[in-house]
């Protein structure tokens, strides 16, 4: 499993109930299940995702995340986790409100596009940057809102969202991946 | 003996007020087992069948000698393993294979009821069949599942019996008839109406039977069962057994031929009447309505762990009408998982060998059996 899982995984509490956002094949649903939390749920777009989910025993239900999260109440779940979709959505902002809506806490990753690597790929090369983590070009990539850790927390700070996980700063150039803790 | 005898049937004693008013008792119910029941009898399934089924849902139907209707999915070694589970299936009240139907003998004319038998509805045939977990002694079903009809009738058993199933497995069907599919059964209904042969309901006492009318119900229904992708490739313009179109409303195309013979072998194992009680069985089906708009308050106490399952091709009951019961339960947080499946085999897909059906279907019964141990 990647270390990504494991760090979302140490930020939700023991026997919580959490929503995992685009859970893919289950992978970290099944982490949480088997040592943190039985009451875990996902949503994925993915049909064969959603498939290999029910093959591992998960809940999942196949849908997108933009338009079937309205389904879930108000502060559904205690945790509501999104690993390196946002800036993949048409409407990002309306995904991070329904977070916030369904989930008393949201576990948002971003990969950031403000790491070192990224900055020097278009400072040196002035092309699009491909990296480990950004792995496609700009005609074919899934993302449509890349943006880095500082946007995040000024976009955060602006609506009051409150960001609830420490030692982000000064990280917005040595982290690849940014992962927060929200909270309305 | 003749097969037909050799029926298993439970005699309901128990009187059962039915929806429409009228109470029933001493009536048969004809069912099917497969697999055994275990000493914990916890590995006890509870198949439904849909509007022309039967209670031979696995193996060979011992009175039409054709395969059961499930058995790409119900056997030993497949996807609802009847190996680990012991699976029971009833025919519904209303049908033609055992169970109380029209085509019982009335014992106060000693006639066939006909259109003198009353009308039924999901929840008495969900009801009715409830007796079943009485007679084999079973406190709690492992899962309950069916497709089309069946799945309305999961739908109505779990929200009669909120405790009784640890899983549920609706599949194509819907919470609400739709206007379209109680249009298209109209059709069918109109049909065998139209045949003179009907005679209002009575025919079998006049030794007749409305062949035509029930055929041409058949045909019509049969065209909604399948997707317009999966016609054009399996028939196209194919001609049969001809080189040429013949100038005549002879069956020229294979479809027509194909439908026609749909048609004739339908009339010979099943009764118009119970095709007129069973169609308007589902028309009536409003389980939305019943809860007074909210799906969600049917399942409100229900402990049950859903897996809802729908077809990409299948418009008769569109992913949509299947995603509202997906809403319902997620609105109150209950525990259900959904997924559609790729199949251009129209509605009939839960009936077919779609590889992604039966596995999702293997896996999400194989653990959540283990769950429960």
């Amino acid at each position: 499993m990647k270390k990504e899982f494991y760090n979302i995984a140490n930020l939700v509490t023991k026997n919580s109930k959490i929503l995992d956002v685009g859970c893919g094949n289950g992978e970290l649903m099944k982490y949480i299940t088997e040592n943190i939390s039985k009451d875990i749920r996902g949503i994925e777009l993915s049909k064969s995702n959603v498939q290999k989910c029910v093959e591992k025993g998960l809940t999942a239900i196949e849908g997108d995340a933009e338009k079937d999260l309205r389904q879930f109440p108000d502060n559904s779940f205690d945790f509501v986790i999104l690993s390196q979709t946002l800036q993949a959505f048409l409407d990002p902002e309306n995904v991070l409100n329904e977070l916030l809506r369904i989930g008393k806490k949201a576990i948002v990753s971003i990969p950031n596009f403000g790491h070192w690597k990224v900055r020097l790929h278009l400072l040196l090369k002035g092309t699009m940057p491909v990296t480990e983590n950004l792995p496609n070009e700009w005609y074919n990539t899934p993302n449509l809102h890349m943006c880095t850790i500082k946007d995040f927390e000024n976009y955060c700070k602006q609506r009051n969202i409150k960001i609830n996980l420490k030692n982000l700063k000064f990280q917005n150039l040595f982290s690849e991946l940014g992962i927060f803790i929200l909270e309305k | 003996m003749s097969e037909k005898d050799k029926i298993k049937t439970l005699l309901v004693k128990k009187p059962l007020k039915l929806d429409c008013g009228q109470t029933i008792s001493d009536f048969p119910l004809a069912y099917e087992t497969y697999g055994k029941l275990n000493d914990k009898k916890d590995n006890a399934i509870l198949v439904f069948h849909a509007l022309t089924g039967d209670q031979f849902a696995s193996g060979t139907n011992p009175i039409t000698k054709k395969d059961g209707w499930w058995n790409y999915a119900l056997g030993p070694g497949k996807a609802i393993d009847t190996n680990k589970y012991f699976v029971i299936a009833a025919n519904v009240i209303g049908g033609c294979m055992g169970s109380f139907g029209p085509s019982d003998i009335n014992p106060k004319t000693k006639k066939p009821y006909g259109t003198n038998f009353p009308v039924i509805t999901i929840n008495d045939m969900v009801n009715a069949q409830y007796n079943l977990l009485e007679y084999f002694k079973i406190e709690k079903l492992f899962s309950v599942i069916g497709g089309s009809m069946g799945g309305m009738q999961v739908l109505q058993f779990v929200s009669n019996f909120p405790n009784k199933a640890h899983t549920a497995v609706p599949i194509a069907c819907t919470a609400s008839h739709s206007a379209q599919n109680i249009a298209l059964n109209e059709l069918g209904r109109q049909s065998i109406m139209a045949d003179n042969n009907w005679q209002d309901g009575f025919y079998e006492e006049q030794n007749k039977q409305p062949d035509k009318g029930l055929a041409v119900a058949r045909m019509a229904a049969h065209i909604t069962y399948l997707s317009k992708a999966g016609l054009q490739e399996k028939f196209g313009r194919k001609l049969q057994e001809r080189d040429d179109l013949k100038f005549s409303f002879d069956a020229d195309f294979q479809i027509e031929s194909y439908l026609r013979y749909q048609g004739s072998v339908f009339v010979d194992r099943f009764d118009a009447n119970s095709y007129l009680y069973i169609t308007r069985a589902m028309d009536y089906f409003d389980l939305t309505k019943k809860f007074g708009g909210n799906l969600s308050k049917a399942f409100e106490k229900s402990d049950t762990r859903f897996f809802i399952i729908s077809f990409t091709s299948d418009w008769l009951y569109p992913t949509s009408e299947n995603r509202e019961i997906v809403i319902a339960l997620n609105a109150i947080g209950k525990d259900v998982g959904f997924v559609e499946i790729i199949s251009d085999k129209g509605h009939d897909s839960f009936l077919l060998n779609v590889p992604d059906f039966l596995n999702t279907v293997r896996n999400f019964l194989n653990k959540s059996y283990e769950k429960i141990q």
